[in-house]
């Protein structure tokens, strides 16, 4: 109703809706669609040819064979036209190409990639940098690092959490939680690089906008105990406990617990989600890797494991998904284990285990070559670089003089922070060196049919 | 194989097709292979099968591809996955598809739900597929000369709701532009039906202006 008060007309228009966009309304809803753009690797030019090209005999064959075929063709291409149910796949690893015995007289094939072996990168021994961490909980079951994807690091010094900012080397202090609340057990950056999760000793998860430094919500009531592992998916934030369970939380809606993944019996100290968000690997103190899918419905509240790992013989808390090859996963053990072990995530199959002589504490695969970063404790407190499938070891780096605890990669895939506890942060290039990981562009066109030569 | 149906009845099963059917892909592409000339001939060893010589690839690397091909292939037979095996080759050099050799698997879906057998004679099968097997031999009498040393692969055309293992990846079709295609004789074991056909890029000399 008014309230009496006529608002001029050019008023009115502003105080309809204050924080809407503009929105130029469509005079028509053909406006923009006059011209049409062909994506020339979406198109089959088998179809388009015979559409273009129907009723016309081809010279060179004979009339017996262009007979059948055509029928064949009409009948391919009607089965082609229902390609939306129909996947198209390639086994992964092809077979070896035939060796040249003749000298070709090719000149494409001189300018060719040389199949061999690339020149071994130098891999710089001592950090790059190395930062102050000072009171940083010296715990194994926690995960306080985080490296965000816009280029932001997070870590938990005790009950404050400091960003330090990769681009520009400034730090500064997002939050300090209270005394009975903290020490803060559990860092982790949604995918956005904005929004950043914290858990705590008391069970509680707060989530912060680090652009705004303010926090956004609490999220109380999943677990009893402390929170000590965090993974993102999306605008899912699942959190695993002190108390063994794993609670997936949809942060957008008020009643935040979506679902409860019940299943181990200790603190769960690895938390992760796969590439493609379909799977999650989580580890726990009872020694145990648990693969979780979600396309796994419940109709009750807890949802079965996929997979339930039991090889390892010491807490799992170094967990990562292969970036290069879809449903594997790598698991590290504990101090009593030691290995570190690939599975497949997909059939639960162990592929390999590595005995690696010190406790596994993370894992961080190259996003960049098939390589794999482990980091270690007692005594060498070391971090190992391994060639993936080989597991040969390209490169051990010391510095650290107490166990690798919590690791974190940079969004550009190079370098790789580490923590310990002797309370220091040091990064290192292992990855590559920042620069010359731009690749180049790829030498040969990418689309199918760039070979063709005529345009039709 | 006669082992896999008895040869007194000749009741046949969906795992006795499927494994007829990727046996017989196994045996298809490596003859494609040699007489293609994609590998050399000495890597050749030639058994019998069919009631024909048969070559088989000796090469470690292609004879564990195969056999994770043929096992793959085998088991979304039996599921009733499988809509069409392809054999593409490619120029090694270019990575240009020159030939697709397109087998296409029509599965009767009543056998995949229901398990019921059918009947039908091993030895015609057999003959069927012998009929195929001389085809592709003589094949090299119309398809054009591979003059460049070339390399193979294998695409699988499954329904969107097969279970993938992580070795296989999505691909793309690797049509080739206009090609001309000839169809090839078919065989039918009453449980799966497949046709052969296969699309080359057409010849330098035949092009229209």
């Amino acid at each position: 109703m008014d309230a009496g008060m006529s608002t001029p007309s050019y008023l009115k228009a502003q105080t309809r809706c204050p924080l809407q966009e503009h929105f130029l309304p469509r005079k028509s809803s053909k406006e923009n669609l006059d011209r049409f753009i062909p994506n020339r690797s979406a198109m089959d030019f088998d179809y388009a040819h015979y559409a273009l090209m129907e009723g016309r005999k081809g010279k060179d064959q004979s009339a017996a064979v262009s007979s059948p075929s055509k029928e064949a063709y009409r009948k391919q291409l009607a089965e082609t036209m229902n390609l939306n149910h129909t996947r198209i796949l390639a086994f992964r690893n092809k077979p070896q190409a035939p060796v040249d015995l003749l000298p070709t007289h090719h000149s494409a094939s001189l300018h060719q990639q040389p199949k061999s072996v690339k020149p071994r990168r130098y891999i710089p021994q001592t950090s790059e940098r190395t930062l102050d961490a000072p009171d940083i909980v010296d715990d194994f079951y926690l995960n306080l690092l985080d490296w965000g994807s816009a280029n932001v690091l997070a870590i938990a010094l005790d009950h404050t959490v400091y960003l330090w900012d990769a681009s520009t080397g400034s730090t500064s202090e997002l939050v300090t939680i209270d005394e009975e609340k903290g020490p803060v057990t559990s860092i982790n950056w949604a995918p956005d690089g904005r929004h950043v999760a914290i858990g705590l000793n008391n069970s509680e998860v707060q989530l912060w906008d680090s652009a705004s430094n303010r926090q956004l919500r609490t999220l109380n009531g999943c677990h009893q105990s402390r929170v000590g592992s965090l993974a993102w998916n999306n605008h899912i934030l699942t959190t695993g406990g002190m108390d063994g369970q794993i609670v997936n939380n949809d942060v957008r809606i008020r009643s935040h617990i979506v679902e409860t993944y019940r299943g181990h019996t200790q603190e769960v100290c690895g938390l992760k989600w796969s590439g493609s968000g379909q799977q999650l690997a989580s580890g726990g103190n009872d020694n145990v890797v648990h693969i979780w899918d979600r396309s796994v419905a419940s109709s009750n509240s807890t949802t079965q494991w996929l997979h339930r790992l039991e090889e390892h013989t010491s807490a799992v808390k170094a967990l990562a998904w292969c970036p290069f090859q879809a449903n594997l996963l790598a698991t590290g053990g504990g101090g009593g284990d030691r290995t570190i072990k690939f599975w497949n995530s997909h059939t639960g199959a162990c592929l390999n285990s590595v005995d690696t002589g010190s406790q596994v504490c993370s894992l961080l695969w190259s996003k960049n070559e098939r390589e794999l970063l482990s980091s270690h404790g007692f005594t060498q407190n070391q971090l190992t670089l391994w060639k993936y499938p080989s597991m040969v070891k390209m490169a051990e780096l010391t510095g650290h003089t107490s166990r690798v605890l919590y690791m974190a990669q940079s969004p550009d895939g190079c370098t790789v922070a580490s923590a310990a506890g002797d309370e220091t942060l040091r990064f290192w290039n292992v990855f590559g060196v920042p620069e010359t990981t731009k690749k180049a562009a790829p030498k040969t066109a990418l689309e199918p049919f760039s070979h063709v030569n005529r345009i039709r | 194989m006669a082992s896999k149906t008895a040869a007194a009845k000749d009741i046949i099963t969906l795992h006795g097709s499927a494994a007829i059917v990727s046996e017989f892909f196994c045996y298809a592409a490596n003859s494609i292979l040699y007489n293609r000339a994609v590998y050399p001939e000495e890597s050749f060893v030639k058994v019998k099968k069919y009631g024909l010589p048969m070559l088989l690839i000796e090469d470690e690397s292609v004879k564990s591809f195969m056999s994770n091909l043929t096992s793959q292939i085998s088991e979304w037979l039996e599921a009733g996955k499988l809509q069409r095996v392809v054999l593409v080759i490619m120029s090694k050099a270019t990575g240009e598809v020159l030939e697709r050799w397109n087998f296409r698997i029509e599965t009767d879906t009543e056998v995949v739900d229901k398990g019921v057998p059918r009947e039908k004679s091993d030895k015609e099968i057999m003959r069927e597929i012998q009929a195929i097997m001389r085809q592709v031999a003589s094949s090299v009498t119309y398809l054009p000369c591979l003059d460049e040393t070339c390399v193979f692969d294998v695409l699988a055309y499954t329904d969107t709701d097969v279970a993938v293992p992580f070795t296989w990846v999505d691909s793309d079709p690797k049509l080739i532009a206009n090609p001309q295609m000839v169809k090839l004789h078919g065989f039918d074991t009453k449980i799966h039906k497949v046709d052969t056909l296969v699309s080359y890029k057409n010849d330098e000399w035949d092009e229209e202006e």
